[in-house]
């Protein structure tokens, strides 16, 4: 028999990363009287993207070096346009005091001889990126805040649905992966930060958990939204980064670039004049290697040793330190070899790309009491420190919304089919092991979505996705971690059906080349300069467009993001 | 359904002899959860190869009873 634990908050955050953990910071700050509840899928000392902390920043916006109105500026010729510019505002303007709030909290950032920030220029136009070349203990530190806020903490439980009443969020369910307890939680708002969807094509490594992301973030939050009713929006603008080779981690050319390093094809070319992750650079990578010039790397070799020595003890201790053992292990080494780069599978995030839940600059979605923040919220180019603008907005705002608002109790139906959903695997532990049923899902993904996207693969691809629920039901779990990975395969099949559905609609190509379709090759903004949203509706996945929200800066669009080298 | 149990290389090695019997450190910070005590032994080892080769066990092993090995099919 299942055991039923029941909590109560009044703000509950799910997933306690970077944006969750300061969530529930600042939503304690707004009202210590209040109590908020983190649910964590791993244990916050060390989950999510910054686990092992970052390398920099890349998105700080520091009075001297750049304005808030230049940031919307850069973001939205980077993103073709199409976003929310008060929403992207928000993490030009309070970065800067999330920085130094870290500051105070005891996280590095470095500074000059003077002691000021000492900022970097990785994009076309400003400098943005801030190295934190002593940042692998932000998560240990945030942790303590957390502690030190009295929010409460809940380890080692996956959520998998938002409950909803009356047309607003009033909690979660979900189960501790470890003595496999049904939880649910009631609250009067609740905080989804689950991070990106890190699992959705195949590593070409076949590895299914050599991602570029952290491997636990597979999607949950944009399905838990969806099946809320919350849009999402962007979702065909995939993620697509230029990696190590093999490795699938960034190389990593914010930390060297500043110092000298660049991408270069075979014959050690440059191709590409900034290195600035955007589809309009991917599309120049995807270009060179389809050329033959490839393969394609990332030069230090002409650097002098003390400089690739500083870059090895930053790239070594922080972010993915693991990088060290790797090229160890293949007797190569930044002096005598350039790294060798390949381009992604695809993914969802709206830290580096755009796709994401619909959110306003308060960090609401579309559904009353359902805030989102980080990857997993559709603000484009949101990085890091936007994880944390919008964590610290969605917790402020949740804690004002919670004022005068009651508990409502959860259909006691609904509890009891999503709990039979739930543990279904577990009934057939001789079923199909979640690594086959995923690694088929993802191998389908890369087989027809990674771009150039082409309409009649598409199409096979959703069909595949739509039947893809009846070989979710052959799953088999033998324990409750078993069970949280065949949980984890439900989040990537809805997310790769969004996938296909949002790219299919927009029936143009932008973004360079995570919305390149072969048979809609140009840019179309007659027909096309708005968002694609999806929800679920009457349970069908209903796509619609969303007029762009008004600008607040203006940009002159006709400025194309070009990176390309002409002469080589 | 027939099952088999098939045999993998993984990434994560523990000395058994320098891990200790009433610490769980590695345990509680894996963000992928696939270490476990062996329940005879007292002594950790990966359960699952479910590895983001990030590297937090092995930081926060008192003993450095762990090594981290890139997995199998990326090294
Ligand atoms: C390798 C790498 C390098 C990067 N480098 C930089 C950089 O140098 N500079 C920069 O600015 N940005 C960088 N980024 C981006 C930045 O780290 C992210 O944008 C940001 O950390 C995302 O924060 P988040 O809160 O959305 O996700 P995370 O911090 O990943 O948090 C998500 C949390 O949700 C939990 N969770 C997931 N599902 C569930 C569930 N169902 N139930 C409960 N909990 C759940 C996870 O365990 C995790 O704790 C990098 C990202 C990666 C992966
Ligand atoms: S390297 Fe990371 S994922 Fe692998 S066992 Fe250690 S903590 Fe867990
Ligand atoms: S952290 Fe080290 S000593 Fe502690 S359980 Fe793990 S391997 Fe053993």
């Amino acid at each position: 028999m299942t055991n039923t634990q029941h909590l109560k908050t009044d703000v509950l955050v799910v997933g306690g990363g970077t944006a969750g953990t300061m969530a529930a910071i600042k939503a304690k700050q707004a009202n210590p009287e209040a109590e908020v509840l983190i649910l964590e899928k791993a244990n916050i000392r060390r989950s999510g993207a910054i686990a092992m902390g970052m390398d920099g920043v890349n998105t700080a916006v520091i009075p001297g070096n750049s304005t808030p109105e230049q940031y919307v500026r850069e973001i939205t010729i980077a993103n073709d346009g199409i976003l929310n510019q008060q929403a992207v505002y928000q993490t030009g303007k309070l970065g800067y005091e999330v920085i130094q709030e870290l500051d105070s909290w005891g996280v590095k950032f470095q500074k000059d001889t003077y002691g000021n920030y000492d900022l970097k220029q990785v994009h076309r136009v400003g400098k943005y990126v801030l190295p934190m070349p002593e940042g692998k203990d932000l998560k240990k530190i945030l942790a303590r805040q957390v502690k030190k806020h009295k929010a409460k903490v809940t380890n080692r439980v996956m959520a998998t649905r938002v409950i909803v009443k009356d047309g607003r969020a009033i909690g979660a369910v979900g189960f501790d992966v470890r003595n496999g307890d049904f939880v649910v939680i009631q609250a009067k708002a609740v905080v989804l930060c689950t991070g990106a969807c890190g699992r959705l094509g195949l590593p070409e490594s076949g590895y299914l958990y050599g991602t570029y992301e952290n491997p636990t973030n597979a999607g949950d939050g944009y399905s838990m939204a969806y099946h809320a009713g919350a849009e999402l929006t962007n979702i065909e603008c995939f993620q697509i980064n230029p990696l190590i080779k093999d490795y699938n981690g960034p190389a990593c050319a914010y930390v060297a670039s500043p110092f000298g390093a660049y991408t270069a094809n075979a014959e050690g070319h440059r191709f590409v004049n900034c290195d600035y992750w955007s589809g309009q650079m991917m599309l120049e990578v995807w270009k060179e290697l389809n050329s033959g010039k490839g393969p394609i790397q990332l030069k230090m070799t002409h650097l002098d040793e003390d400089t690739i020595a500083e870059i090895e003890t930053i790239l070594w201790s922080n972010e993915r330190p693991s990088r060290e053992r790797f090229h160890q292990s293949r007797g190569e080494n930044y002096r005598t070899h350039g790294v060798e780069m390949h381009i992604s599978e695809i993914g969802l995030c709206s830290g580096h790309s755009a796709s994401g839940v619909w959110v306003n600059e308060k960090a609401e979605t579309t559904i009353p009491g359902l805030y989102a923040a980080g990857d997993m919220a559709s603000v484009p180019h949101n990085y890091m420190i936007g994880a944390f603008v919008f964590g610290r907005l969605a917790g402020t705002n949740a804690m004002e919304y919670v004022e005068g608002i009651e508990h409502l109790e959860p259909d006691t139906d609904w509890l009891a089919a999503e709990k039979e959903r739930i543990y279904k695997p577990m009934q057939n532990p001789d079923g199909v092991p979640h690594t086959q049923v995923e690694y088929k899902l993802r191998r389908i993904v890369n087989d027809y979505l990674q771009p150039p996207k082409n309409t009649h693969k598409m199409d096979i691809a959703l069909n595949k996705f739509i039947n893809y629920h009846d070989t979710l039901d052959l799953m088999g779990a033998r324990d409750p971690h078993e069970l949280m990975r065949c949980m984890e395969v439900h989040f990537i099949r809805d997310c790769a059906e969004m996938a296909a559905r949002a790219s299919l609609y927009r029936k143009e190509s932008r973004w360079g080349l995570y919305h390149y379709r072969i048979d809609y090759p140009e840019k179309n903004n007659e027909e096309w300069f708005c968002h694609v949203n999806l929800k679920k509706e009457n349970d069908n996945m209903t796509l619609f467009k969303r007029p762009v929200e008004p600008y607040i800066v203006d940009v002159n669009l006709a400025e194309e993001y070009d990176v390309k080298v002409t002469a080589n | 359904m027939a099952l088999t149990n098939q045999r993998v290389d993984v990434p994560v090695i523990v000395d058994e002899s320098k891990c200790l019997e009433k610490c769980h450190a590695c345990i509680e910070v894996c963000p992928l959860d696939v270490l476990v005590k062996n329940p005879e032994t007292g002594k950790a080892y990966m359960k699952y190869d479910e590895c983001w080769f990030c590297l937090p066990c092995e930081k926060e092993c008192p003993t450095n009873a762990i090594t981290v090995q890139i997995p199998f099919l990326l090294r």
